[in-house]
Protein backbone atom coordinates (compact mmCIF):
# COMPACT_ATOMS: atom_id res chain seq x y z
CA UNK A 1 0.00 0.00 0.00
CA UNK A 2 2.87 2.30 0.80
CA UNK A 3 5.77 0.50 -1.38
CA UNK A 4 8.58 2.95 -2.16
CA UNK A 5 6.52 5.75 -0.82
CA UNK A 6 9.40 8.06 1.73
CA UNK A 7 7.61 9.05 5.07
CA UNK A 8 9.15 11.23 7.77
CA UNK A 9 7.55 10.30 11.08
CA UNK A 10 8.13 12.63 13.46
CA UNK A 11 8.33 11.54 17.43
CA UNK A 12 9.19 8.13 15.82
CA UNK A 13 10.82 7.09 18.89
CA UNK A 14 7.70 5.87 21.29
CA UNK A 15 4.18 5.29 21.34
CA UNK A 16 1.44 6.53 18.09
CA UNK A 17 4.94 7.33 16.52
CA UNK A 18 6.28 4.45 16.96
CA UNK A 19 3.77 2.02 15.57
CA UNK A 20 3.32 4.78 12.75
CA UNK A 21 6.72 3.67 11.43
CA UNK A 22 5.84 0.43 11.71
CA UNK A 23 2.89 0.13 10.22
CA UNK A 24 4.25 2.23 7.23
CA UNK A 25 7.72 -0.14 7.28
CA UNK A 26 5.21 -3.19 6.85
CA UNK A 27 3.29 -1.85 4.09
CA UNK A 28 6.66 -1.21 2.20
CA UNK A 29 7.79 2.68 2.93
CA UNK A 30 11.19 4.00 3.17
CA UNK A 31 10.73 5.80 7.02
CA UNK A 32 12.54 8.79 7.98
CA UNK A 33 12.49 8.43 11.74
CA UNK A 34 12.61 12.10 13.55
CA UNK A 35 13.15 12.39 17.12
CA UNK A 36 15.70 13.70 19.69
CA UNK A 37 17.21 10.31 21.01
CA UNK A 38 19.69 9.06 18.52
CA UNK A 39 20.39 6.00 20.35
CA UNK A 40 17.47 5.04 20.76
CA UNK A 41 16.10 5.90 16.57
CA UNK A 42 19.40 4.13 15.86
CA UNK A 43 17.81 1.23 17.62
CA UNK A 44 14.32 1.45 16.24
CA UNK A 45 15.71 1.51 12.80
CA UNK A 46 17.81 -1.77 13.00
CA UNK A 47 14.71 -3.43 14.72
CA UNK A 48 12.66 -1.94 11.43
CA UNK A 49 15.08 -3.13 8.72
CA UNK A 50 17.01 -1.35 6.27
CA UNK A 51 14.12 0.91 4.73
CA UNK A 52 14.19 2.74 7.82
CA UNK A 53 16.38 5.79 8.68
CA UNK A 54 17.09 7.56 11.51
CA UNK A 55 17.18 11.11 12.45
CA UNK A 56 18.15 12.94 15.10
CA UNK A 57 17.48 16.57 15.40
CA UNK A 58 14.92 18.67 17.68
CA UNK A 59 11.62 19.62 16.00
CA UNK A 60 11.11 22.52 17.62
CA UNK A 61 14.65 24.00 16.52
CA UNK A 62 14.35 25.96 13.44
CA UNK A 63 17.50 25.47 12.02
CA UNK A 64 17.48 22.17 12.76
CA UNK A 65 14.36 21.57 11.08
CA UNK A 66 15.47 23.44 8.04
CA UNK A 67 18.87 21.19 8.37
CA UNK A 68 16.82 18.31 8.52
CA UNK A 69 14.66 19.12 5.26
CA UNK A 70 18.02 19.71 3.45
CA UNK A 71 19.37 16.65 4.49
CA UNK A 72 16.58 14.92 2.69
CA UNK A 73 16.32 16.92 -0.06
CA UNK A 74 20.12 16.41 -1.09
CA UNK A 75 20.34 12.94 0.07
CA UNK A 76 17.12 11.53 -0.85
CA UNK A 77 15.37 13.95 -3.29
CA UNK A 78 12.01 13.26 -2.62
CA UNK A 79 9.21 13.24 0.37
CA UNK A 80 5.90 11.58 -0.10
CA UNK A 81 4.60 11.30 2.99
CA UNK A 82 4.88 13.41 6.25
CA UNK A 83 3.88 12.52 9.58
CA UNK A 84 3.33 15.33 12.31
CA UNK A 85 3.35 13.28 15.30
CA UNK A 86 5.67 14.70 17.98
CA UNK A 87 3.43 16.35 20.75
CA UNK A 88 3.49 17.68 24.11
CA UNK A 89 0.70 17.69 26.62
CA UNK A 90 0.85 19.51 29.75
CA UNK A 91 -2.45 19.60 32.12
CA UNK A 92 -3.23 22.59 34.31
CA UNK A 93 -5.90 24.63 35.02
CA UNK A 94 -6.04 28.05 33.27
CA UNK A 95 -5.43 30.09 36.36
CA UNK A 96 -2.11 27.46 36.78
CA UNK A 97 -0.79 27.26 33.19
CA UNK A 98 2.48 29.21 32.78
CA UNK A 99 2.68 31.32 29.40
CA UNK A 100 5.93 29.68 29.29
CA UNK A 101 4.12 26.69 29.28
CA UNK A 102 1.94 27.62 26.92
CA UNK A 103 4.16 28.59 24.53
CA UNK A 104 6.16 25.27 25.24
CA UNK A 105 3.06 23.41 24.08
CA UNK A 106 2.64 25.63 20.71
CA UNK A 107 6.40 25.67 19.96
CA UNK A 108 6.16 21.76 19.76
CA UNK A 109 2.09 20.66 18.73
CA UNK A 110 1.79 23.56 16.56
CA UNK A 111 5.13 25.95 15.55
CA UNK A 112 6.75 22.71 14.42
CA UNK A 113 4.23 21.23 12.71
CA UNK A 114 3.60 24.07 10.89
CA UNK A 115 7.68 24.43 9.87
CA UNK A 116 7.63 20.72 8.88
CA UNK A 117 4.50 21.01 6.57
CA UNK A 118 6.17 24.08 4.89
CA UNK A 119 9.21 22.30 4.05
CA UNK A 120 7.65 19.27 2.77
CA UNK A 121 4.85 20.86 0.56
CA UNK A 122 8.38 22.47 -0.82
CA UNK A 123 9.52 19.29 -2.24
CA UNK A 124 5.78 17.90 -2.59
CA UNK A 125 5.16 21.00 -4.64
CA UNK A 126 8.35 19.74 -7.19
CA UNK A 127 6.75 16.41 -7.27
CA UNK A 128 3.15 17.36 -7.69
CA UNK A 129 2.04 14.51 -5.53
CA UNK A 130 2.26 14.11 -1.52
CA UNK A 131 0.15 13.55 1.70
CA UNK A 132 0.68 14.61 5.38
CA UNK A 133 -1.09 13.84 8.12
CA UNK A 134 -1.00 16.08 11.16
CA UNK A 135 -2.26 14.65 14.61
CA UNK A 136 -4.46 16.99 16.22
CA UNK A 137 -6.66 15.78 18.95
CA UNK A 138 -10.10 15.41 20.48
CA UNK A 139 -9.17 17.72 22.94
CA UNK A 140 -8.30 20.43 20.30
CA UNK A 141 -12.05 19.73 18.91
CA UNK A 142 -14.23 19.79 21.80
CA UNK A 143 -12.35 21.02 24.68
CA UNK A 144 -11.80 19.61 27.87
CA UNK A 145 -11.49 21.25 30.99
CA UNK A 146 -8.24 21.40 32.63
CA UNK A 147 -6.14 21.40 29.09
CA UNK A 148 -6.97 24.86 27.91
CA UNK A 149 -2.91 25.39 26.28
CA UNK A 150 -2.89 22.05 25.43
CA UNK A 151 -6.28 22.04 23.06
CA UNK A 152 -5.00 25.73 22.03
CA UNK A 153 -2.05 24.25 20.34
CA UNK A 154 -4.16 21.22 19.02
CA UNK A 155 -7.17 23.16 17.79
CA UNK A 156 -4.76 25.43 15.96
CA UNK A 157 -3.36 22.15 13.90
CA UNK A 158 -6.66 21.50 13.17
CA UNK A 159 -7.28 24.99 11.37
CA UNK A 160 -3.92 24.73 9.99
CA UNK A 161 -4.66 21.71 8.49
CA UNK A 162 -7.87 22.58 7.29
CA UNK A 163 -6.75 25.79 5.78
CA UNK A 164 -3.10 24.20 3.87
CA UNK A 165 -5.21 21.31 2.51
CA UNK A 166 -7.04 23.80 0.33
CA UNK A 167 -3.80 25.96 -0.68
CA UNK A 168 -1.61 22.82 -1.81
CA UNK A 169 -4.67 20.93 -3.58
CA UNK A 170 -4.15 22.74 -6.60
CA UNK A 171 -0.57 21.04 -6.17
CA UNK A 172 -1.62 17.66 -5.65
CA UNK A 173 -0.82 17.87 -2.20
CA UNK A 174 -3.32 16.50 0.19
CA UNK A 175 -3.49 17.36 4.20
CA UNK A 176 -5.41 15.45 6.34
CA UNK A 177 -5.81 15.35 10.56
CA UNK A 178 -6.03 12.95 12.89
CA UNK A 179 -7.77 13.24 16.19
CA UNK A 180 -7.24 10.86 18.65
CA UNK A 181 -8.95 10.64 21.93
CA UNK A 182 -8.02 8.38 24.48
CA UNK A 183 -5.16 6.22 23.31
CA UNK A 184 -3.26 4.08 25.83
CA UNK A 185 0.33 5.83 25.59
CA UNK A 186 2.95 6.99 27.52
CA UNK A 187 1.50 9.95 26.91
CA UNK A 188 -1.36 8.95 29.13
CA UNK A 189 0.30 6.75 31.70
CA UNK A 190 0.27 9.26 34.48
CA UNK A 191 -3.58 9.18 34.54
CA UNK A 192 -5.11 7.51 37.88
CA UNK A 193 -7.36 4.36 38.03
CA UNK A 194 -10.53 6.95 38.66
CA UNK A 195 -9.39 9.48 35.80
CA UNK A 196 -9.62 5.77 33.49
CA UNK A 197 -12.85 4.93 34.91
CA UNK A 198 -14.93 8.31 34.02
CA UNK A 199 -12.98 8.34 30.66
CA UNK A 200 -14.01 4.94 30.14
CA UNK A 201 -17.70 5.61 30.62
CA UNK A 202 -18.04 8.22 28.18
CA UNK A 203 -16.52 6.06 25.78
CA UNK A 204 -19.04 4.44 23.15
CA UNK A 205 -17.36 1.57 22.05
CA UNK A 206 -16.48 0.57 25.99
CA UNK A 207 -12.71 0.09 25.54
CA UNK A 208 -9.48 2.84 25.28
CA UNK A 209 -8.06 3.23 21.77
CA UNK A 210 -4.41 1.61 20.78
CA UNK A 211 -1.57 2.87 18.88
CA UNK A 212 -2.00 0.47 16.45
CA UNK A 213 -6.02 2.17 16.08
CA UNK A 214 -4.11 5.65 15.09
CA UNK A 215 -1.67 3.78 12.90
CA UNK A 216 -3.84 1.79 10.57
CA UNK A 217 -5.69 5.45 9.88
CA UNK A 218 -2.63 7.51 9.40
CA UNK A 219 -1.20 4.92 6.74
CA UNK A 220 -4.59 4.64 5.29
CA UNK A 221 -3.90 8.70 4.56
CA UNK A 222 -0.91 8.27 3.23
CA UNK A 223 -1.96 5.73 1.01
CA UNK A 224 -3.12 6.48 -2.76
CA UNK A 225 -6.75 4.31 -1.39
CA UNK A 226 -6.76 7.93 0.46
CA UNK A 227 -6.66 9.88 -2.88
CA UNK A 228 -9.73 11.65 -2.84
CA UNK A 229 -9.95 12.96 0.60
CA UNK A 230 -8.00 16.13 1.65
CA UNK A 231 -8.77 18.96 4.59
CA UNK A 232 -10.21 16.38 7.05
CA UNK A 233 -10.02 15.95 10.51
CA UNK A 234 -11.44 12.53 11.59
CA UNK A 235 -11.44 11.04 14.99
CA UNK A 236 -9.72 7.58 16.06
CA UNK A 237 -11.69 7.97 19.84
CA UNK A 238 -14.37 5.16 19.91
CA UNK A 239 -17.43 7.67 20.11
CA UNK A 240 -15.89 9.28 22.56
CA UNK A 241 -17.55 12.26 24.47
CA UNK A 242 -15.59 14.77 26.39
CA UNK B 1 24.67 29.66 -18.20
CA UNK B 2 22.81 30.86 -14.77
CA UNK B 3 20.85 32.99 -17.19
CA UNK B 4 19.63 30.10 -19.47
CA UNK B 5 19.36 27.93 -16.70
CA UNK B 6 16.83 30.47 -14.86
CA UNK B 7 14.77 31.61 -17.62
CA UNK B 8 14.17 27.88 -18.16
CA UNK B 9 13.35 27.34 -15.07
CA UNK B 10 10.87 30.36 -15.27
CA UNK B 11 9.77 28.53 -18.57
CA UNK B 12 8.78 25.16 -17.01
CA UNK B 13 7.64 25.98 -13.96
CA UNK B 14 5.31 28.91 -14.80
CA UNK B 15 4.56 27.38 -18.32
CA UNK B 16 5.96 30.90 -20.44
CA UNK B 17 7.58 31.23 -23.63
CA UNK B 18 11.16 32.05 -23.27
CA UNK B 19 10.40 35.57 -24.18
CA UNK B 20 8.28 36.50 -21.46
CA UNK B 21 10.86 35.53 -19.10
CA UNK B 22 12.55 39.65 -18.58
CA UNK B 23 13.50 41.44 -15.28
CA UNK B 24 10.23 43.16 -15.62
CA UNK B 25 8.14 40.26 -15.23
CA UNK B 26 6.73 40.68 -11.72
CA UNK B 27 4.65 38.01 -9.46
CA UNK B 28 1.19 38.13 -9.66
CA UNK B 29 1.25 40.68 -12.57
CA UNK B 30 0.35 37.31 -15.09
CA UNK B 31 -1.75 35.05 -14.48
CA UNK B 32 0.79 32.10 -14.66
CA UNK B 33 2.75 33.47 -11.53
CA UNK B 34 0.25 33.36 -8.79
CA UNK B 35 0.67 31.79 -5.17
CA UNK B 36 0.90 28.42 -6.30
CA UNK B 37 2.57 28.43 -9.25
CA UNK B 38 5.16 30.28 -6.94
CA UNK B 39 5.86 27.64 -4.89
CA UNK B 40 6.53 25.25 -8.13
CA UNK B 41 8.81 28.01 -9.43
CA UNK B 42 10.47 27.93 -6.18
CA UNK B 43 10.73 24.19 -5.91
CA UNK B 44 12.46 24.37 -9.78
CA UNK B 45 14.69 26.92 -8.90
CA UNK B 46 16.47 25.09 -5.81
CA UNK B 47 16.30 21.89 -7.79
CA UNK B 48 18.07 24.23 -10.78
CA UNK B 49 20.26 25.59 -8.94
CA UNK B 50 20.81 22.85 -6.25
CA UNK B 51 19.80 25.24 -2.93
CA UNK B 52 17.28 25.55 -0.14
CA UNK B 53 16.24 28.94 0.17
CA UNK B 54 14.88 30.70 3.05
CA UNK B 55 11.78 32.01 3.81
CA UNK B 56 12.23 35.28 3.43
CA UNK B 57 13.93 35.21 0.20
CA UNK B 58 10.98 33.39 -1.34
CA UNK B 59 8.43 35.95 0.03
CA UNK B 60 11.17 38.76 -0.86
CA UNK B 61 10.97 36.88 -4.74
CA UNK B 62 8.81 39.51 -6.70
CA UNK B 63 10.63 39.64 -10.04
CA UNK B 64 12.97 38.15 -12.27
CA UNK B 65 15.35 40.75 -11.22
CA UNK B 66 15.02 40.10 -7.99
CA UNK B 67 15.15 36.24 -8.36
CA UNK B 68 18.59 36.77 -9.62
CA UNK B 69 19.75 38.97 -6.81
CA UNK B 70 18.37 37.01 -4.12
CA UNK B 71 20.35 33.57 -6.19
CA UNK B 72 23.49 35.81 -6.33
CA UNK B 73 23.15 35.55 -2.21
CA UNK B 74 23.34 31.67 -2.93
CA UNK B 75 26.78 31.86 -5.26
CA UNK B 76 24.88 31.43 -8.13
CA UNK B 77 26.69 34.14 -10.46
CA UNK B 78 24.66 36.28 -13.59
Amino acid sequence: MLEQKVILITGANRGIGLTIAQVCTRLGAIVLLAGRNDAQLEIIAEQLGENAIPMAYDIADEEQVKAAFGHIKQHIGRLDGLVNNAGAMQSAPVGMTRIADLRAQLDVNTVATFQHAQLATRLMAKQQSGAIVNLCSIIGEQGSAGQAAYATSKAAVSGMTKAMAKEFAPLGVRINGVAPGFIDTDMTADFTAGQREEILANIGLGRMGNTQDVADLVSFLLSDHASYITGQIIGVDGGMRL
Amino acid sequence: MSQQKLTAAFVHALGLTDDKVTDDLTYNTIPEWDSTAHMILIAELEDTFDIMLDTDDIIDMSSVAEAKRILAKYNVQF
